[in-house]
């Protein structure tokens, strides 16, 4: 069921045995459906779309798949733990910067400083906090771990004292300006605005060559699959009722034993490992990572994919995400102006007047068949001023 | 010595700005619990006010005059309008309003980009505001900051006594405290809700007049104002103004602080590091308002 975040009541996730066949055989048929599901998935990104499409259109549809994985972990967070994270593009850009910091130094080769060091450099030898970044035992793990260690730290510290709410999501913001404005400021170890541009190779591939970027593809593809599962497990268990349990009414949890700060620091680890593994992925598929690709813009429009597609469903935020992605570079080419109108139009429009996104129009035209429950989609909400408990 | 009162005034200016800025949205914030992106925005559109005024009235001191009530009023139009056609239908979800109104403040910034081009436009800022004031011991303050930090505190001032003094300001005052105590007491809440919008809106407006005497007029000019601006609001807490008077400062001087001893970069992130640790000890803010309420 789509949960439409409103006046905290607790909404039950996951099937609803409301009648009709006993909890057992629903959960198996449910879990058939999501096997079929995920297969139909995969074959369409493994089989289909490298038939169809040419090497430039696949390239980017691996870009727009990197973006999606971004928006499965904000759609954790945000749809299922009512985080408003608007800081994703620094757990991005960590991950994305510790992978081409890696590819960088293996592109100078051992010893040897990146060239943009040398550009710009009064640098004499490479920065003690880059060394480690030439193995690749320290890079990999590092574009997944440092994102989460980043968010654990301010997490466990913001959630810890109920910060919350709009709070925690200017505090988010803040973070990716800071975060931008320091790899900006520090122009000779980070590349400033530039970034770090012109990768060459991939672990001894030659990213130039159409055959190694449909391969980055499947990788890509491969991860985004991945991180569907995950996320899917997490939802489904009883962590996933508990964190939609918080953002429904965090008091209530507290009062029944729980400690929502724990809960919800779970879900933004998730999140921004997600995101990490993305901005990672990122590199070799589009071979530049810069300031301008994680800083306050970006990493809100990481949001308005996963709103347009639904922000508590599952598939909902990576059609969203791919979709806006898609409509960005389709319309942004012919028509520049017209697409940020376009874009703030649909934060407008989806975010107050459809807050389920697409996937609850799906819902509806679901609903219409049997004789649920009426939807809850309604396209001008009357106003409610009751005071809310949390 | 010289240095060093020099940093402090730099700090004190650049929380001057902070402060006209917070002013708004700690009004709004404090009252409706809505997070209005699009602020940055009214800023611009004060800021484009003066540029247009000062096309049609020659004089820069007559026209920045000028333009200072009527950027109130075009802003603070700008403002009801928003909260009329969009706010107000999503008081109770304040995340989905810092959204909506982020698409909001993206559509007026391409507006501003259609109608002004992209590129920034200057002001001429009036003599008397272009020099520097001796003072005695070889210090000078620069007269356009004085005039920024004189605007902030008036505006300050002036807001202090209308909540204290004003029927307006008790009904604002009553409807923060206790909204619902406020409406059955026969107070129109959702009146008094857009006179605080057209308000803080307007301030905004003046906060965009002041900015084109520090630099260029842009149509991103807002985006990056907004987000200390916010800053200083959470911090000072909500409810009340003194909390944001003083956290606007504190931040200026933090920053210029930090910015000398270090680079600006390394100080933006000093100023964010202070804020989480200061949340640590505070998480509601510096002062906040008693209330019953379980949040």
């Amino acid at each position: 069921m789509t949960a439409v975040v409103g006046p905290p009541t607790v909404t039950t996730v996951g099937p609803v045995p409301a009648g009709g066949p006993p909890p057992g055989r629903r959960r198996r048929a449910l879990r058939l459906r999501a096997a079929a599901g995920f297969a139909c998935g995969a074959a369409l990104l493994f089989a289909v779309a490298p038939l169809v499409l040419s090497d430039f259109r696949l390239s980017l549809l691996a870009k727009y798949l990197c973006l999606a994985m971004v928006a499965v972990g904000v759609g954790i967070a945000w749809g299922r733990g009512g985080m408003l994270t608007l800081g994703q593009g620094v757990f991005f850009g960590l991950g994305g910067y510790a992978m081409a910091m890696h590819l960088k130094l293996a592109d100078a080769g051992p010893g040897a400083m990146p060239d943009f060091m040398q550009l710009y450099g009064q640098l004499d030898e490479l920065p003690v906090w880059w060394r480690p970044f030439a193995s690749p035992w320290f890079a990999l793990p590092a574009t997944v771990l440092l994102p989460m260690a980043v968010a654990f730290g301010l997490g466990s510290l913001v959630f810890r004292r109920r910060v919350r709410g709009a709070y925690f999501a200017i505090l988010s913001q803040a973070l990716a300006a800071a975060m931008v404005i320091l790899l900006v400021g520090q122009q000779g170890t980070t590349g400033g605005t530039n970034g770090l541009t012109d990768i060459q190779g991939f672990f001894g591939y030659d990213l130039d060559d159409p055959v190694n970027q449909r391969m980055v593809y499947f990788v890509i593809a491969a991860c985004l699959l991945g991180l569907l599962v995950l996320a899917r497990q997490l939802i489904q268990s009883r962590y996933g009722e508990l964190l939609v349990a918080v953002r429904d009414g965090e008091e209530r949890v507290r009062f029944l034993g729980y400690d929502p700060a724990s809960v919800k620091l779970v879900a933004y680890v998730v999140a921004a490992g997600m995101a990490g593994l993305a901005g990672a992925l990122f590199v070799p598929a589009v071979g530049i990572i810069s300031p301008a690709l994680i800083g306050i813009v970006p990493s809100i429009e990481f949001v308005i994919g996963v709103a347009v597609g639904g922000r508590a469903t599952l598939l909902g935020p990576v059609l969203g995400a791919v979709a806006v992605a898609w409509a960005r570079t389709a319309l942004s080419e012919r028509f520049p102006g017209t697409w940020t109108y376009l874009q703030g139009l649909l934060f407008v429009l989806v975010v107050a007047f459809l807050p389920g996104g697409l996937a609850s129009l799906v819902a509806l035209a679901r609903r219409r068949g049997d004789d649920g429950p009426p939807g809850r989609f309604t396209l001008w909400r009357k106003r409610s001023r009751t005071e809310t408990v949390a | 010595m010289t240095v060093l009162f020099g940093q402090l005034f730099t700090g004190v200016s650049i929380g001057a700005v902070l402060l006209l800025i917070a002013l708004g949205l700690a009004l709004t914030f404090g009252q409706m619990n809505v997070i209005n992106m699009a602020h940055g925005e009214f800023i611009m559109a004060g800021a484009y006010t003066t540029y247009v005024l000062q096309q049609t009235i020659t004089g820069a001191g007559v026209s920045l005059l000028v333009a200072l009530p009527v950027a109130f009023l075009v802003a603070g139009t700008m403002g009801v309008l928003l909260e009329a056609l969009l706010i107000r239908r999503l008081y109770a979800r304040p995340l989905d309003t810092l959204l909506v109104t982020w698409g909001v403040s993206l559509m007026l910034q391409q507006l501003a980009r259609d109608v002004f081009g992209s590129p920034n436009v200057q002001t001429r800022a009036p003599e008397l505001l272009t020099g520097n004031i001796g003072l005695p011991g070889g210090l000078t303050v620069a007269n356009n900051r004085l005039f920024i930090l004189a605007l902030a505190l008036a505006a300050v001032a002036a807001l202090t006594l209308a909540l204290r003094l004003t029927p307006l300001g008790r009904r604002i005052r009553a409807v923060v405290q206790n909204r619902d105590l406020a409406a059955v007491s026969g107070i129109a809440t959702s009146r008094v809700d857009r006179t605080t919008f057209f308000v803080g809106s307007g301030l905004a407006g003046v906060a965009g007049v002041a900015l084109t005497l520090l630099g260029p007029i842009g149509p991103t000019m807002g985006t990056n104002l907004i987000i200390d601006a916010f800053l200083v609001v959470v911090v000072g807490g909500i409810g009340q103004l003194k909390g944001s008077v003083i956290v606007a400062f504190a931040l200026g001087v933090l920053q210029a602080t930090g910015e000398y001893l270090t680079t600006l970069s390394v100080a933006k992130v000093m100023v964010f590091v202070a804020i989480v640790a200061f949340l640590q000890w505070r998480p509601q803010g510096l002062f906040t308002l008693r209330t019953r309420s379980l949040a």
